[in-house]
């Protein structure tokens, strides 16, 4: 096989298309990668880029189409005949086991791994080959995200992939991690692996890929060269439209509104993160934002802010009243409400309608309730207020909160939150999933509720997301909060080294470990 | 109390000791491999009455355990398909699979109540079992105690050092994860199932073939439910479920003994001791290390491949 420059490829899809009941995953998609080439798949959430490598990697059938790998016909029956034939994938949400340590975890996912003490050697001298220093016999459930991807790199690596299939692989980086992870890709290909790349991150894809392959709605709309074309340009052909950029009305900013001081929280869950001496100020009117690697104590600062996790009186103030003792109840009467990252069993409960989850959290101060009885009518107009608000595409308000799409959900919880007029509203990862145009409506109506005079937390990982919101921007690192700056001085390195960077991870510790 | 013979008590411990030791050992790689299987006392009645059947009827003892074990497989297989592939509740499923055994075995025991089983002989060990005091006390047993026992040696192995545990253990740690990378999670604990089932099948059939040795409707008596508190409480470790085990058949051998010496001590107190006792011992062992957060990350999640 040949592909457009007379060039030999490797892997050849041809025509793969795969139906599940009600929707086309992928509709006769076709593309080619050449040896040593990084080529990215391109697409919005449910374009069908998952579907297309899980199908690639073995773990789906394809309903028709073909495949080629070099000269041969590849039709892979399971991952291990995958993995055999030199296809090795790097998943999205990672394929580790919590308890087992970093030798086990590779060792599962190799067909035929050596003893234990020789694989735990073998992994030493790969990982400090690539510049990925790893420690075999650590707890996966230890590590950082960082490392976490170190091993699933790692044990891709051991088998000398010819491919190597990267989901969304840096989502939970710091700017320095990556930088690490480019150069080992780099690396990989100069040494002849093609690199089958998923992101969301244009900017990455311009300056990693050599070609690109854009999904939209489970069909190829086109290729690019993503070296000379716009990341804007790309945006709009994975979307199929043009992009709205969220615009910030500046407002004055008034007096303080939430403030935190050394708000110290011991870790509840195993693998939970302590928060450590947290202080910072939030005005009327003011995003803050606060980056930070996954792990590192944000589910817990929004527990702390929320009040599903209770604090010392003083530690948690409202326009100068401490609430750190009120549980979320209590702070949502006095205005503060919060909108968790985990949208199903956290933000809203799954199985109940939109007009229940509605109540969940509206029913006091949208007066929802008389006397301990409900007022449904009332709780249903609310639902269909942020329903109209807020563009969510349901066919009612009486549907399940599971039966919607990330995006949607995303947007009626945070509409929820937002249509209740909060003095303080905290979110995490407003938009985690959620397409261009769904997180654009989203941030820009969390910067209109700002310019109405609340004042604004926002969690995030995605750092262009807070570059865009944000007037101030802190990082949390291990459970501490760094002191917030303004976001317009900042660079992308300053930031970088505010979430911690990767120095500490760059000499990982060498001593051996019984 | 100079009517205990301390030599005979210790020698009782060990066989006191074997039902539970199977059930709790084999429902530990159950419960590894993410399941939690609440019949465990089903499984343990039914491999009593099988158990008793074939070796009344055939007049070998040996034939009796392999029964045992088959029927406690063959039934835990139910729950194995119920909850595997047509995805119903593991608690549910697993309570019921009790009450089930504990019917189909007194269906199958109404006319084998009050028989006596043949004698399972006791292993004589050149030079070991003629030593004096330890020979008695450990090497003048029937073959299923060191079966048990190197059962439990056999289990820390194969869940330590093997290709085949580890994949048992990935299982029951993320199967979403072990999915992803190819292993076939429902076959992993379909075997597992069938193993626990097996081993409380073992476990009952010493009930009725040597510790009693006859049938007697619910002769079980919640040992199974012992079965699977021991697991719990020893951290999921093989070697903490032998201690746990002899500890309990230990304590309940002492209170015999005391109750039959006319001790002054009530006789429901003493009754109630080795429960107590097991659960004070091992509550105070995992809440040393941090042993509550020892369990698998899967245990009684119903896996659904979603692709």
């Amino acid at each position: 096989m040949r592909d457009r420059d007379g060039v030999t490829a490797l892997l050849t899809i041809d025509g793969l298309t795969k139906a599940y009941p009600g929707v086309v995953a992928n509709d006769s998609v076709s593309f080619s990668v050449r040896a040593g080439e990084v080529h990215a798949l391109l697409g919005e959430n449910g374009a069908g880029k998952s579907t297309l490598v899980k199908m690639i990697y073995g773990l789906v059938k394809p309903d028709s189409g073909a495949m080629r790998l070099g000269d041969a016909a590849y039709t892979p029956a399971n991952p291990q005949a995958a993995r055999s034939a030199g296809v090795a994938m790097v998943f999205q949400h990672f394929s580790l086991f919590d308890a087992l340590s970093v030798a086990e975890n590779v060792a599962l996912g190799m067909e035929s791994p050596p003893k234990m003490r020789a694989l735990s050697a073998q992994i030493r001298k790969v990982s400090e080959a690539y510049g990925l220093p790893l420690d075999p016999a650590r707890t996966v459930g230890d590590l950082s995200a960082g490392e976490r991807q170190r091993v699933e790199i790692i044990r891709c690596l051991l088998q000398d992939p010819k491919i190597l299939i990267m989901d969304e692989p840096t989502s939970v980086l710091t700017p320095q991690e990556v930088e690490i992870l480019f150069k080992t890709l780099r690396k990989l290909q100069s040494e002849g692996t093609a690199i089958l790349y998923i992101s969301h991150k244009l900017e990455e894809i311009r300056s990693l890929c050599d070609g690109a392959t854009i999904l939209r709605l489970g069909k190829v709309v086109g290729t690019c060269d993503p070296k000379t074309t716009s990341a804007r340009d790309m945006a709009e052909a994975m979307v199929g439209s043009a992009l709205h950029v969220p615009q910030a009305s500046p407002s004055p900013k008034g007096a303080i509104k939430l403030e935190v001081t050394t708000l110290d929280l011991p870790a509840k869950a195993e693998f939970g993160t302590s928060l450590r001496d947290i202080s910072f100020r939030v005005k009327a009117g003011e995003v803050l934002g606060i980056g930070g690697v996954a792990g590192n104590g944000q589910d817990e600062l929004l527990a702390a802010l929320s009040g599903e996790a209770l604090s010392a009186p003083h530690a948690v103030k409202l326009g100068g009243t401490p609430v750190g003792q009120l549980g979320p109840n209590a702070r949502r009467k006095i205005g503060i409400l919060a909108a968790p990252e985990e949208r199903l069993g956290h933000a809203a409960a799954p199985d109940m309608s939109l007009t229940e989850n509605a109540l969940l959290t509206g029913a006091i101060r949208e007066k929802l309730t008389r006397n301990g009885f409900l007022k449904w009518r009332d709780t249903e107009a609310f639902a269909r207020r942020i329903i109209a608000g807020f563009d969510v595409r349901t066919p009612g308000p009486d549907n399940a909160a599971r039966a919607l799409s990330g995006g949607n959900l995303q947007k009626f919880v945070i509409g929820r939150e937002v249509l209740q007029n909060p003095e303080v509203l905290i979110v995490n990862q407003p938009t985690w999933g959620v397409d261009a145009s769904a997180a654009a409506a989203i941030r820009q109506a969390l910067l209109d509720l700002a310019a109405s005079g609340a004042a604004i937390v926002c969690i995030s990982q995605d750092l262009d997301e807070l570059m865009e919101i944000s007037d101030r921007f802190a990082a949390l690192n291990e459970g501490r909060l760094s002191v917030p700056r303004p976001t317009r001085e900042l660079t992308i390195d300053e930031i970088g080294l505010m979430m911690g960077g990767a120095g500490d991870m760059d000499v990982a510790a060498p001593e051996v470990l019984a | 109390m100079g009517s205990i013979d301390p030599l005979v008590l210790l020698a009782a411990i060990m066989m006191a000791s074997t039902p539970i030791l199977l059930a709790a050992l084999g429902e530990m790689v159950v419960e590894r491999a993410g399941v939690l299987n609440l019949g465990v006392e089903g499984m343990m009645i039914t491999g009593a009455i099988v158990g008793f059947v074939a070796a009344y009827e055939s007049g070998s003892p040996t034939l009796g355990f392999v029964t045992a074990a088959l029927g406690g497989a063959l039934i835990s297989l139910l729950f194995g398909v119920l909850t595997q592939f047509l995805m119903s509740n593991q608690v549910a499923t697993g309570l019921a699979l009790t009450l089930f055994g504990l019917g189909l075995s007194s269906l199958i025991g109404q006319s084998y109540s009050g028989l006596r089983a043949p004698l399972t002989p006791d292993l004589h060990i050149p030079v070991l079992s003629d030593l004096p005091v330890v020979g008695r006390v450990l090497f003048q047993h029937d073959a299923m105690v060191y079966v048990a026992l190197a059962l439990v040696v056999g289990v820390w192995a194969f869940l330590k050092f093997t290709r085949a545990g580890l994949i048992l253990r990935a299982v029951g740690e993320s199967h979403d994860a072990a999915h992803a990378l190819g292993y076939r999670v429902k076959l992993v604990r379909l075997c597992a199932i069938a193993f626990g089932g097996a081993l409380a099948g073992l476990g009952g059939a010493y009930l009725s073939l040597v510790r009693v040795p006859s049938w007697t409707d619910g002769m079980t008596a919640g040992a199974g439910w012992i079965a699977l508190a021991l697991v719990v409480f020893a951290s999921w470790k093989a070697f903490r479920v032998l201690a746990g085990a002899y500890l309990f058949g230990g304590i309940s051998v002492l209170q015999l003994n005391l109750q039959a010496a006319g001790s002054k001590v009530p006789a429901d107190l003493l009754s109630m001791s080795p429960f107590l006792a097991t659960i004070l011992v091992l509550v105070i062992i995992s809440a040393r290390k941090k042993g509550a957060t020892a369990a698998p990350a899967m245990l009684g999640r119903v896996f659904h491949a979603s692709q």
